[in-house]
């Protein structure tokens, strides 16, 4: 560890940085998750339960899982193909095509939403179409997919294409041409090799796409029991004067960060155990 | 995009059906919404383009915006440097827990951030309360939008730093040690240096996504405008008032801001890489 | 109804939908009406929905469930002209319903085919200021004093900011014996005392009670009512000023939804509900005010009299008042602007 130098030297320095760092974690990132347990709490784990089995409560969140599956297995699938093409292959045109995948990143979400109004909306450009042939898209499930499916795209990829980079290509021309298939390969040889960083970008997209609210926002049209989602329903609960209740389902929504997090940490240590295992062998 | 010539190196199989599904996805569900915005934005023609977006309000929020993102940036970098550094040099109890806890709001929804925050900071709040007497007020002011900024944004700086302290070489360090550099002066010559590049992309990555933050800031904000009104949320009140082409015009110009920080970005990333 | 029934129900329905971009609302079961509402309706149709549902399921024999959504006026309606399918809408002033009428999804006499300028219950805007009114609130012009903070939301996205812009601007035309200069002046300096513009009523009533900023609330007087009710009497009280505006909240039936789920004739009888003496007492009892003479005198001691302007007489419609002061670069952005 290059700690030691410092660590014998800056007598003073350590200490203090560490108490420093120790403070900016607990002020930027302990208290916003404290006090929404502590509201959420307030006025006592009864009041805590009766807001969580409210029904449209219930609609929120069996909606927002309806949400993260749809839009998951897209940014998964997104997720697998964009990391082939990019880390297995050089084309003209790739470092724009990385330039477009990361785009969806730095949009606003609001931006995500505001398309789908301008793209499905009764005035939009497929409006009349989608209204002659009577499908909905906003203000109803397929919106608020889109709009979730636009915010989370990059996720998967992202965790995928550094990796697989890394990794280099060796294992799969070696399984080649030894007569597997290409899907075979995929398969048995780089799904394994990814697994856990696949699963990282997974759990990150789901935690993204259940918490996402501006873009939700936009094309959800707010019917109780129907089109809010989880991170929806807070906003209304705090509205209507029920601040625990907003708490309590806001803490869900943290408790959930919490477990993304810890997955997350469970699994990259399991990747680094992988690669330093396979960098090991012979 | 559509000519993109495939030069496969050997037998990897799978470049058509990849490179197909990644762009056609990419087209139909965000370039193509996308290209709708920017035509609607542009139906009127450029003057009226301009026109929406040269209005007093809208400048404004641009500027508070700009101004509360890159003022946020700064503050993730100083902070992001600061939790990378001690989580890669030194060891102490509570450090897995504050290096999970980096993440936090990459996994927290942003709208519970925003009124976690919102309750923190307001003059009768934990932390408001506390600078109240100072006159100090954070909650429905531009530095609320900070506040929310800064909490979204320091995790990129940290997991964009923290791998190149990692592999920073000890040795070198060692070296300019002994060779009578003060650990301030090794910080400035040697580490700085080193990990410029991951800084600077970190901060651009904080600076990006600051810019178009929503659900943390609307809450925290106090939304006045000309004073503490955002881009998004101006983006919104057009759309509320049926002004669809000054909203994607808006739009246009954030998505145009956001594509130049992302090749910033790959840029930086290409130059750190290359070193 | 147990939580996972609902859960299965709702996956059963939403999946498929999703699988084939169908629209979930054809999985809809036909009594079911939709209500797109402003922002602080939410506890008056919270009661009004299922005492309708017991009277519509007696009188014409059908389950007719209510789902509600809320939101600003302004932003409600354009989710409406973008293409959310409400029965019917429950707005907070005229010229929302009539920007969906001009889209072309409801008729354009709309407002005629009511009783009451389709409003069945009003409203008016009142002051809610801290226990003991230590500011000494009275009146309009205090408002404008250096001391004094005033919490609004923004007229350009709140149907009631709309409405406490255009009382305040009545009655300052009115001390300025009809000078408008003055008057403007009057609005600017008011506007100067307001820290934070929330884009809802709701927000605006929020940011004075719980994060405690200003000094006086402009608001309905149903949303006070409710915030002494549900913050507790004790912190805060309403100072009604001596004249104030008529506000209509309207009510219309969305004619192509309607038509296209045939609903008309339930989303017809809600609408009636809401006039019906039951419904009204429902409105009273929720503080808004309501038409009926009986149940209006009924509530008397409820509602303080003061002097109420008209919109239509005072500013000659809300199609008018808008283009005067809401559209863009008319008064309210003359008077917000220079003040920053």
């Amino acid at each position: 560890m290059s700690s030691v130098a410092l660590r014998t030297d800056g007598s003073l320095a350590r200490p203090i940085l560490i108490a420093l760092a120790m403070l900016v974690a607990g002020v930027v990132l302990g208290l916003p998750l404290a006090i929404v347990l502590v509201e959420a709490f307030a006025r006592g784990p009864g009041t805590y339960l009766a807001a969580l089995v409210d029904p449209d409560t219930i609609d929120a969140i069996a909606l927002t899982l309806i949400v993260a599956l749809c839009s998951v297995s897209v940014t998964t699938v997104f997720g697998i193909a964009a990391a082939w093409c990019i880390a297995r292959f050089t084309f003209r045109g790739r470092s724009l095509l990385l330039t477009l995948i990361d785009l969806p990143f730095s949009v606003s979400p609001v931006i995500a939403g505001l398309v789908q109004v301008l793209l499905f909306g009764r005035r939009g450009w497929l409006g009349p179409f989608l209204a002659a042939h009577d499908v909905r898209i906003v203000f109803a499930l397929p919106g608020i997919v889109l709009a979730t499916v636009f915010v989370t795209l990059p996720f998967v990829a992202r965790e995928l294409m550094p990796l697989m980079q890394e990794q280099g290509a060796e294992e799969e021309e070696a399984a080649l041409s030894l007569g597997a298939s290409g899907w075979q390969t995929f398969r048995r040889v780089t799904l394994p090799n990814i697994r856990f960083a696949l699963l990282t970008g997974v759990l990150l997209a789901n935690a993204r796409a259940m918490g996402e609210f501006g873009a939700v926002s936009v094309v959800s049209g707010h019917i109780r029991g129907a089109t809010n989602t989880m991170p929806l329903q807070v906003e209304i609960l705090f509205n209507d004067y029920q601040i625990e209740a907003a708490f309590a389902v806001a803490s869900v929504l943290a408790l959930l960060a919490l477990v993304t997090l810890g997955l997350k940490l469970a699994l990259e240590r399991r990747q680094s155990v992988l690669l330093t295992t396979k960098g090991s062998a012979p | 995009m559509s000519h993109a010539l495939g030069r496969p190196h050997l037998v990897i199989p799978g470049f058509r059906l990849s490179l197909g599904l990644t762009t056609g996805t990419l087209a139909v569900l965000v370039l193509l919404p996308l290209a709708a915005m920017i035509a609607i934005g542009l139906a009127n023609g450029v003057p009226a383009f301009v026109a929406a977006l040269a209005d007093r309000r809208v400048m404004a929020a641009f500027r508070v915006t700009i101004g509360a993102a890159l003022v946020a940036a700064v503050v993730s970098a100083a902070f992001g440097l600061l939790l990378a550094w001690v989580l890669t040099r030194y060891r102490f109890p509570g450090r897995r827990i504050i290096d999970a806890a980096v993440d936090l709001p990459f996994a927290l929804p942003t709208a519970v951030a925003g009124i976690a925050l919102t309750a923190l900071y307001a003059p009768n709040g934990w932390v408001g309360g506390l600078l109240a007497p100072f006159g100090i007020k954070v909650a429905f002011t531009p530095l609320g939008i900070v506040v929310a900024l800064v909490f979204v944004g320091l995790p990129f700086v940290v997991r964009a730093v923290q791998p190149v302290l990692e592999d920073l070489p000890a040795h070198e360090e060692e070296a300019a040690h002994l060779l009578g550099a003060t650990p301030a002066q090794t910080f400035r010559r040697v580490i700085l240096p080193a990990m410029a590049p991951a800084l600077v992309t970190g901060f651009t990555m904080a600076f990006a996504r600051g810019l178009g933050e929503y659900g943390s800031v609307i809450f925290i904000a106090g939304n006045k405008p000309m004073l503490s009104e955002i881009v998004p949320l101006l983006i919104v009140i057009q759309l509320d008032q049926y002004n669809y082409t000054g909203a994607a015009a808006i739009g246009t110009l954030m998505l145009l801001a956001s594509f130049v920080l992302l090749l910033a970005i790959n840029r930086l990333q290409a130059w750190a890489g290359g070193r | 109804m147990p939580p996972t029934t609902r859960l299965t129900r709702r996956a059963a329905l939403a999946l498929p939908a999703a699988a084939a971009l169908v629209r979930p609302a054809a999985a809809r079961t036909r009594g079911e009406l939709m209500n797109v509402s402003y922002d602080p309706t939410r506890e008056l149709y919270r009661r009004i929905n299922p005492a309708f549902s017991e009277t519509y399921a007696r009188a014409a024999d059908a389950d007719i469930a209510v789902r509600m959504s809320h939101g600003g006026s302004g932003a409600q309606a354009r989710s409406v002209i973008d293409g959310l399918d409400a029965d019917v809408v429950t707005l907070a002033l005229a010229h929302d319903i009539d920007a969906i009428a001009a889209a072309g999804r409801i008729a354009p006499n709309w407002q005629s085919r009511l009783p009451d300028n389709a409003s069945p219950y009003t409203s008016t805007i009142v002051f809610l200021v801290r226990t003991g009114n230590p500011k000494k609130i009275e009146n309009w012009d205090d408002l404008t004093r250096a001391d004094v903070q005033v919490i609004t939301p923004n007229p350009k996205t709140s149907g009631g900011a709309r409405w406490n812009f255009l009382a305040a601007y009545a009655w300052a035309l009115d001390t300025a014996m009809g000078n408008e200069v003055r008057a403007k002046a009057f609005m600017q300096r008011l506007f100067h005392n307001v820290p934070v513009l929330d884009t809802g009523a709701r927000g605006a009533t929020l940011t004075f009670t719980r994060r405690g900023l200003g000094d006086v609330l402009l608001a309905w007087e149903n949303e006070a009512f409710l915030a002494l009710k549900e913050e507790g009497a004790g912190a805060f009280q309403i100072v009604v000023p001596p004249v104030s505006i008529l506000a209509e909240p309207p009510v219309a039936v969305v004619d192509q939804v309607v038509d296209r789920r045939g609903t008309r004739k339930a989303a017809q009888a809600y609408l009636e509900f809401l006039y019906s003496p039951e419904g009204q007492e429902i409105c009273a009892r929720n503080y808004y005010r309501p038409r009926m003479k009986t149940v209006a005198d009924k509530f008397q001691d409820l509602f303080p009299k003061l002097k109420l302007f008209n919109i239509d007489e005072r500013f000659g419609g809300w199609a008018r008042a808008h283009a005067t002061f809401f559209a863009d670069g008319a008064i309210f952005d003359q008077v917000y602007q220079p003040g920053g």
